[in-house]
C-alpha cells in the first residue's frame, strides 16, 4: 500500500514541478503576491489633501490650523473661500476632509470658553474617514495641551500611551499575517481542488482506478503533495516576510506549523470535495471561487468577524480561514497563550476530518 | 482538367522542433477527384491541410487554391472550402440541429437551400431522429458524421477532410465513403487524409507523406502494381498460427507479416525466394498461396517494411495455456436511465485468447467492456476475472491486470521515464526488480532517446509503445486494450500487434474492443454487439463464413460484420 | 461582415451561456451572495472596543471614570484590580486595550498633579489602536469637564473639540459604499473570468480550427462572442443595482442612465482583458489563473474599493490607473452617494474609454484568423 502511494506522491510533485506554467502559479507566484499586497493593504492613510475653511482670524484659529498643516498626514493644504466650497470639494473628491472654523472660535477661547471645530469628512471613504478623525484629534489634543502649558497649568491627567507587540504602529505587520494565512488557502485549494478534475477530463483517472490504488489511497496520494507543494509555498512566504517585509516572528513557529498542518488538511478536504464534485476543471474552478470569496470575506481578513451578524459569525466559524488568521497573527506578533492556539486548533481538525470524509464518500460515490 | 490546387515547394517548419513538418512539397490537384492522403504518423497530413485551407503560413513555396493565395485572401478561399479537422469542433452542449443551423448560417445557406441540404444530409447521416440529442450525448461515430455534415452544409468546391473515420464503425464508413463519392460525383475536389489504406486504395489518386517529405503522387494502383506476385498466404495453419507470423517475421525473405483470421499474409522481399513451409512450421496441412496485392501492401513496401525485431515480451514467464476460464460475463445488463446500454451478455473467455468485442457505434461495446474491467458497475449480472468480481475485488486482483485505453492516458506532463517508474511503483514492482523492468522496456521499446521528453511531446508511435509498456510491464494476466489503434498508421500498429502475439503465446489473455477489423482479425473469437446485445460469437473465420453468398465469395471481415448486421436489420424488420 | 454570420455566433453563444449550470451560477447566484456579504459580512463601522480597565485602588474617582468610560457607546468594559489577567488576554487578542488607573491615582489627581493613566493598546491592528487613543483621549477630557462642573470648580482652561460630520453618508456605514463598490467586482468576474474561460474553451476543445475554416472575420467572431456576455454582465448588473437599492437600502442619488454608461464601458474594458487573456493562453486553467492575478486581484485591491489607494506606495498608485475598476469604483461610489458629479465622472469614463481602445487594439493585435 505504502509504495503504492509514495508513487502518487512523486507523481503529482514531479508533475506540478515540471510544468513551468504551474511551478509559477503554484510555488513562486503566492510569496510574489505577499510582497505587492501587503503593501496594498497597509491602510495607513497618509498624503490626503485638507480643505481649509476658515471663517474667524483670530490667532488661535491660525495657530490650530497652522499645526494641521505640519502634521506631516496632509500632503496638500487648499484653502476655500465661501461655504459652497466645502460641498464642491468634498463632491469632487478634491479633498477628503474639510476643517472649518467658525468665526466665533477665537473670540470663545479668550473668554474662556469652550470652542469647536467643524470637521467635515467623505462619507463615501468611511474607513479613511474614521481614521483621519483619529489624526485629527491628536492634533487638537496637543493644541489643547500646549495652550494649557503656555497659561502654565498642569493637566490634571496625564495620558501615557503604550502600544505592545507593533510598538511603532507599522501597518504592515497588520498585513502580513492575515495575508499569509488567506494566500496559503489559495495554494492549498488550488492545488487540491483541480487535482481530480484534471485527472477526470484529461482521461488519466480510470487507468487509475483499474490499478491497484484504492480510493482512500488515492486521496491521500492527493492530499499529501497539496499539503507538501502549500507548505514549501508558506515557508517561502514566511523567510520573505522576514527578509523584505522585516516582520518579526514573535511565538513559537512549531506551534504556527502545527497549525498550518491541521489548516491545511482542511483546506484540502474541502478542495478535494470541490473536485470530486466538479465534472470538469471549469466546473471546478467556478466551484472554487464560488467557496473562496465568500469564505475570505467572512474569515476576518478585511474586517473583523465581532462586526458580522451572529449568523455569519457561526459560519465564519465554520470556515479554516477564520481560525487560522488568529493563529497567524498569534504567532507573528503576539507569543499568545498556548490555550488560544488550541481553541482555534480543534475546530480545524472537525472541519478537515468532516470535509475529508466528505471527499472521501463522494469520491466513492461518483467512481460507481 | 484543371487544377484547383497548385502547390509548389512547400515548406513549413514549427518553432519547437527541429525537423520540418513538411519540406518542399510540390503536387498538383485537379477537380472533381477524390485524393488521398497517407502517411506513418506525424507524416505533416494535417499540417498540409491546414496550409491548403489557410489555417497555417507556409514559411517557404507557394500554394493557391482557385488561383489565389489562402492566407493572403483568406475570406474568398474560406468561401469555396470547407474542412473538417480531426478532432471537429462540434459544440457538445448543443443540439444536432443547433450545430447544423450554426454552420449553415456562417456560411450564408438560407431558406429553401438549407431546408434541402438539411434534409439530405440528415437522410445521409441518419441522425434524422435525433436532431435535438445534444451533441455530446451521441456515440463517438455519430459525432463524426454530424462533423462531416456540418462541413457540407454549403457545397463547396474543395472539401478538406483530416482522418474522418477514426473511431467510427464500418458501417457508417462505408456510408462515408458513398456520401464522399457522390459529392466528386458533383464535381467536388476531395483531400480525404487517412490511417487505413483501404480507404486510400479507393482514391483515385494518393499522396504518401513520410517525414514531410512527398514520397508517392500518383493512382495508387500503379503503387500496388509494384508489389504484385510478392504477396501470399499461409493457408490450412495446423497450431499456433501466432508463432508462425512470429517466425515469418523474422524469416529474411519476409517483408512484413499479418494475420488473417486463421491464416498468415506475408510480403516478400522484391528478389527473395518464396521461404520454405518448412521454415514457418505451420504444420502438415499449411500450403502458400499467391494472392493480388492490396495498396496496404505497397504502402508498407514503400516505407520500408513492417515490424521486424523481436518482442521484449517473448522472454517472459510463461503461463500455463488451456482450458482454464479466466473471464466470466454473466448476463450483464447496464441501464442508463430508461435506456438499456447492454443487456444479458454472458461469454467466458479462456486462458491465453484473444477475445474482440466488436460492433457498430453505439451499440454497447464500450460499456460491456467497462464493466468487465470494473469501471461500471452492472445494473444486474456480474463480471468475474480469475473468479473476482474487480469492483470489490481487493487492489491485489488489479494488480493483475493491464489496461490501455482508446486515450492517449498517461500523465502529459511527467516524462517518459517518470510514467514508466510510476506506473512501476503503482503495480508494486520495487527495488533491483523495478529498475530492471524499466531498463527492459527501454532497450525492447527503443525509448532510450526520449526518456526525458514530456510524454505528451512525443510522436503518436512513442506514445503507444509507452502506453503497451506502462500497461504491461508488471506481466499482467489479463489485458484490456479499448480501441487500441484507432488512428495509427499501419507500422505502428503492426509493431503493437507483434508485442500482443508475443505476450498471448505466453498465455496472457487479451480483450480487445476494435472499429478496424482488420484488428479483428487479430482475435482468437470474436462477439458481435448490437443494440446492446450480443448478437454472434465465433472466430473471425467462422463469422467470415456466414457472410459468404453468391455476390460474395470470399468475404472481408467487414463485409461479414456488414452482412451480419443486415441479417439481423432484415429478421428485426420481419 | 454580415449580419446573419454575426446572428449566428451570438445565437450559440447564448445558448451555450444559458445552458451551462455554472454560466448561470456565476452571472446569478455570485453576485447576490456577493452584495448580501458586503452588506452584512464586511463592514468598517466603528465597533465596540473591548477594554480591560485595571483599577488599582478604588476610590470615588476612579469609579466615576469607570462609570464615565462604561456610559460611551465605544466600550465594552471589564474591570480588575489585577493587570496580568488582561495582559494575557490583550496577548490573546481578545482585548484592544487596558487601561491602568495606578494606586496613587485619586491622591495624586486630588494634589493637583497630573495624575497618570496608563493606556495599552493591542498594535496588533495598527488603525484600532490609534482608534483606542483618541477615544479615550476624548472621554478623558469629558470626564474632567463633567468632574469641575460636579465640583462647583470652573473649567481649567478653555478646550478646543471637534464636532465630526460626515457627509452623504450620514450614518457612517461602510455598507453604503462597499455594496456599490462591489458591483465593479462582478462586472470584473462576468467580464474578464468567464470570457477568458469560455473563449479558451473553443481553442481546448477544438471547436476554433472549424469555426476559423468558415467565412467568418475576426470581427464577426469577436463581437458575436462578446455581444452575449456583455449583455449577460449588464444584466447582472442591473439585477445587482436593483438589490442594492431595494433590498439594502442604500440611497441612490445619480442618473441611472449615467450608471448605465459607466457601467457598459467598464463591461467593454473586461471582457477586452477577457478576450486578450484567452487568446494569449489558449487553455482554460491558466487562463482561470491569469485572469484572477490579473483582473479579479488588482480590481479588488488597487480600485479604493476596500483599500484605500491614497495610502498606497506611489508606485501601486501609479499603477492604479491601468486598472479599470478603478475609475469605476469611484463612479459608482459618487452616483450612488453623491450624485451626478461631472467633475467625477467625466475623467472616469474618460479613462474607461481610452482602456477600452487600448485592450482592443492589443486584441486586434493578436487576433488572428490563423492557428500559428
Amino acid at each position: 500500500m505504502w509504495h503504492r502511494i509514495y508513487a502518487l506522491i512523486v507523481k503529482e510533485l514531479l508533475a506540478s514541478a515540471r510544468d513551468p506554467q504551474t511551478r509559477w502559479v503554484v510555488l513562486f507566484s503566492p510569496p510574489f503576491l505577499l510582497l505587492i499586497y501587503a503593501f496594498a493593504i497597509t491602510q495607513e492613510v497618509s498624503d490626503v489633501t485638507l480643505a481649509v475653511y476658515n471663517q474667524d482670524q483670530g490667532r488661535a484659529s491660525i495657530e490650530l490650523i497652522s499645526r494641521f498643516e505640519g502634521a506631516g498626514v496632509f500632503d496638500e493644504i487648499v484653502h476655500l473661500r465661501a461655504e459652497a466650497e466645502i460641498a464642491r470639494a468634498i463632491d469632487t473628491r478634491r479633498a477628503t476632509l474639510v476643517l472649518r472654523v467658525g468665526e466665533d472660535f477665537s473670540r470663545r477661547l479668550e473668554r474662556g470658553e469652550n470652542a469647536q471645530v467643524q470637521l467635515i469628512l467623505d462619507g463615501r471613504r468611511s474607513n479613511t474617514a474614521q481614521i483621519l478623525l483619529g489624526y485629527s484629534s491628536r492634533i487638537v489634543k496637543a493644541f489643547n495641551e500646549e495652550r494649557l502649558h503656555q497659561l502654565g497649568l498642569v493637566p490634571p491627567i496625564r495620558l501615557v500611551q503604550r502600544t505592545w507587540f507593533n510598538s511603532n504602529l507599522e501597518p504592515l505587520w497588520s498585513a502580513v499575517p492575515a495575508l499569509f494565512a488567506v494566500l496559503v488557502a489559495v495554494v492549498g485549494f488550488m492545488v487540491s481542488a483541480l487535482s481530480i478534475a484534471r485527472e477526470r477530463e484529461l482521461g488519466t483517472f480510470e487507468q487509475l482506478l483499474v490499478s491497484p490504488l484504492r480510493p482512500f489511497e488515492i486521496l491521500v496520494g492527493k492530499s499529501v503533495p497539496a499539503l507538501l507543494i502549500a507548505l514549501t509555498s508558506a515557508s517561502a512566504m514566511l523567510v520573505l516576510g522576514l527578509l523584505f517585509l522585516n516582520v518579526p516572528i514573535r511565538g513559537s513557529l512549531a506551534l504556527l506549523f502545527v497549525g498550518m498542518l491541521m489548516y491545511l488538511s482542511a483546506i484540502i478536504g474541502i478542495g478535494l470535495f470541490i473536485s470530486s464534485l466538479a465534472k470538469t476543471q471549469q466546473q471546478a474552478i467556478i466551484g472554487l471561487f464560488m467557496y473562496m470569496v465568500p469564505a475570505v470575506l467572512i474569515s476576518g481578513y478585511a474586517t473583523p468577524v465581532e462586526n458580522m451578524p451572529d449568523w455569519l459569525q457561526g459560519l465564519a466559524t465554520a470556515t479554516p480561514i477564520t481560525h487560522f488568521i488568529v493563529i497567524s497573527k498569534a504567532v507573528y506578533l503576539r507569543d499568545a497563550p498556548i490555550g488560544l492556539y488550541f481553541s482555534h486548533i480543534w475546530p480545524m481538525a472537525v472541519i478537515a476530518a468532516v470535509s475529508l470524509s466528505a471527499a472521501i464518500w463522494l469520491f466513492r460515490r461518483r467512481t460507481g | 482538367m484543371s487544377k484547383l490546387v497548385t502547390i509548389d515547394g512547400l515548406t513549413k517548419r514549427f518553432h519547437n522542433q527541429n525537423r520540418s513538418a513538411l519540406q518542399n512539397v510540390t503536387t498538383q490537384i485537379e477537380s472533381g477527384r477524390i485524393v488521398g492522403l497517407v502517411g506513418p504518423d506525424g507524416a505533416g497530413k494535417t499540417t498540409l491541410l491546414r496550409l491548403i485551407a489557410g489555417l497555417l503560413r507556409a514559411d517557404d513555396g507557394r500554394i493557391e487554391v482557385g488561383g489565389l493565395d489562402p492566407v493572403a485572401n483568406a475570406r474568398q478561399v474560406r468561401k469555396r472550402i470547407a474542412y473538417m479537422p480531426q478532432r471537429f469542433g462540434l459544440y457538445e452542449d448543443l443540439s444536432v440541429g443547433e450545430n447544423l443551423i450554426l454552420y449553415a448560417d456562417l456560411r450564408g445557406v438560407v431558406g429553401s437551400a438549407r431546408k434541402e441540404t438539411f434534409e439530405r444530409l440528415l437522410e445521409f447521416t441518419g441522425l434524422g431522429s435525433f436532431t435535438d440529442r445534444l451533441a455530446g450525448a451521441l456515440s463517438g461515430g455519430m459525432k463524426q458524421k454530424l462533423g462531416l455534415a456540418c462541413a457540407l452544409v454549403a457545397t463547396p468546391e474543395l472539401l478538406l477532410l483530416d482522418e474522418p473515420s477514426v473511431g467510427v464503425d464500418p458501417i457508417s464508413r462505408r456510408e462515408l465513403w458513398r456520401m464522399v463519392g457522390q459529392l466528386t460525383e458533383e464535381g467536388i475536389t476531395v483531400v480525404w487524409a487517412t490511417a487505413y489504406l483501404d480507404e486510400a486504395e479507393q482514391c483515385e489518386t494518393v499522396l504518401v507523406l513520410s517525414e514531410g517529405e512527398l514520397i508517392f503522387d500518383g493512382r495508387p494502383t500503379d503503387l500496388t502494381a509494384g508489389v504484385d506476385g510478392r504477396v501470399y498466404l499461409v493457408e490450412g495453419i495446423k497450431g499456433d498460427r501466432r508463432q508462425v507470423l512470429n517466425r515469418a517475421r523474422q524469416h529474411e525473405a519476409v517483408l512484413d507479416g499479418t494475420i488473417q483470421a486463421s491464416d498468415v499474409r506475408l510480403l516478400l522481399m522484391e528478389t527473395a525466394q518464396v521461404p520454405s513451409l518448412d521454415s514457418l512450421t505451420g504444420g502438415a496441412g499449411a500450403r502458400l498461396r499467391r494472392i493480388p496485392p492490396r495498396f496496404e501492401d505497397a504502402f508498407i513496401d514503400l516505407i520500408g517494411g513492417g515490424f521486424r525485431a523481436e518482442s521484449p515480451f517473448a522472454r517472459n514467464s510463461e503461463r500455463s495455456h488451456g482450458a482454464t476460464i479466466v473471464v466470466e460475463a454473466r448476463g450483464l445488463t447496464r441501464m442508463f436511465g430508461s435506456f438499456t446500454a447492454a443487456s444479458e451478455i454472458s461469454f467466458d473467455v479462456r486462458r491465453g485468447e484473444v477475445f474482440g468485442l466488436i460492433g457498430p457505434n453505439g451499440a454497447g461495446k464500450s460499456t460491456t467492456f467497462k464493466m468487465l474491467c470494473g469501471l461500471l458497475k452492472p445494473t444486474s449480472g456480474e463480471a468475474r476475472i480469475a473468479g473476482v468480481d474487480l469492483r470489490t475485488a481487493a487492489s491485489q486482483a488489479r494488480a493483475r491486470l493491464g489496461y490501455m485505453a482508446q486515450k492517449f492516458s498517461l500523465y502529459g506532463d511527467l516524462s517518459t521515464l517518470q510514467n514508466l517508474r510510476f506506473f512501476a511503483r503503482v503495480y508494486g514492482l520495487t527495488g533491483a526488480k523495478q529498475r530492471l523492468t524499466i531498463e527492459r522496456m527501454i532497450d525492447s521499446f527503443a525509448l532510450a532517446d526520449k526518456l526525458d521528453e514530456n510524454s505528451s511531446q512525443l510522436p503518436l508511435g512513442f506514445k503507444q509503445r509507452l502506453s503497451l509498456a506502462c500497461a504491461t510491464m508488471h506481466e499482467p494476466d489479463v489485458l484490456f486494450l479499448d480501441e487500441p489503434t484507432s488512428g495509427v498508421d499501419p507500422r505502428t500498429r503492426r509493431e503493437f500487434w507483434a508485442h500482443i502475439n508475443t505476450m498471448v503465446t505466453n498465455g496472457v489473455t487479451v480483450i480487445v474492443t476494435t472499429h478496424f477489423l482488420d484488428e479483428a482479425e487479430y482475435c482468437d473469437r470474436a462477439a458481435l454487439i448490437y443494440r446492446g446485445g450480443m448478437v454472434a460469437l465465433g472466430p473471425p473465420s467462422e463469422l467470415k463464413a456466414r457472410a459468404i453468398s453468391p455476390e460474395l465469395p470470399s468475404p472481408t471481415f467487414e463485409d461479414a460484420f456488414i452482412a451480419l448486421i443486415e441479417q439481423i436489420e432484415a429478421g428485426r424488420a420481419r | 461582415m454580415t449580419f446573419s454570420r454575426l446572428a449566428a455566433i451570438m445565437r450559440k453563444e447564448t445558448r451555450q451561456a444559458v445552458r451551462d449550470p455554472s454560466t448561470l451560477m456565476i452571472s446569478g447566484l455570485l453576485p447576490i451572495m456577493l452584495i448580501f456579504l458586503f452588506g452584512y459580512a464586511v463592514s468598517f463601522d466603528p465597533r465596540e472596543l473591548s477594554i480591560g480597565v485595571v483599577v488599582e485602588q478604588p476610590t470615588s474617582e476612579t469609579e466615576s471614570f469607570v462609570a464615565s468610560l462604561r456610559n460611551t457607546r465605544y466600550f465594552g468594559i471589564e474591570v480588575a484590580i489585577d493587570r496580568q489577567v488582561f495582559a494575557s488576554r490583550m496577548a490573546a487578542g481578545k482585548l484592544d486595550a487596558i487601561i491602568v488607573l495606578p494606586q496613587d491615582f485619586s491622591a495624586t489627581a486630588l494634589r493637583g498633579e497630573a495624575a497618570p493613566i496608563q493606556v495599552l493598546v493591542d498594535g496588533g491592528d495598527p488603525n484600532t489602536a490609534g482608534l483606542v487613543g483618541s477615544y479615550v483621549e476624548m472621554l478623558v477630557l469629558n470626564w474632567l469637564e463633567q468632574e469641575w462642573l460636579d465640583r462647583g470648580q470652573p473649567p481649567l482652561a478653555p478646550l478646543v473639540s471637534i464636532e465630526p460630520r460626515t457627509w452623504f453618508n450620514a450614518e457612517v456605514s461602510s455598507r453604503n459604499y462597499l455594496v456599490p463598490g462591489s458591483l465593479a467586482i462582478i462586472l470584473t468576474i462576468i467580464g474578464a473570468l468567464l470570457t477568458a474561460l469560455v473563449v479558451a474553451r473553443e481553442w481546448e476543445r477544438g471547436t476554433m480550427e472549424a469555426l476559423l475554416a468558415t467565412p467568418v472575420g475576426p470581427l464577426e467572431l469577436l463581437l458575436g462572442k462578446l455581444i452575449p456576455y456583455f449583455v449577460l454582465g449588464l444584466g447582472s448588473f442591473m439585477l445587482s443595482v436593483l438589490v442594492t437599492v431595494g433590498f439594502f437600502d442604500v440611497p441612490f442619488r445619480g442618473s441611472f442612465l449615467a450608471l448605465a454608461l459607466a457601467a457598459s464601458l467598464f463591461m467593454l474594458c473586461s471582457l477586452g482583458q477577457g478576450l486578450l487573456i484567452s487568446t494569449l493562453t489558449r487553455n482554460q486553467l491558466v487562463a482561470a489563473q491569469v485572469a484572477v492575478m490579473l483582473a479579479f486581484l488588482p480590481a479588488f485591491y488597487f480600485s479604493n474599493f476596500v483599500f484605500e489607494l491614497d495610502s498606497m506606495p506611489p508606485a501601486l498608485q501609479l499603477f492604479s490607473y491601468v486598472i479599470p475598476a478603478r475609475f469605476l469604483v469611484s463612479t459608482l461610489q459618487t452616483q450612488f452617494l453623491a450624485g451626478n458629479v461631472w467633475a467625477v465622472l467625466l475623467p472616469d469614463l474618460a479613462g474607461l474609454a481610452i482602456f477600452g481602445i487600448v485592450i482592443f487594439a492589443v486584441c486586434a493585435l493578436f487576433t488572428r484568423t490563423r492557428l500559428d
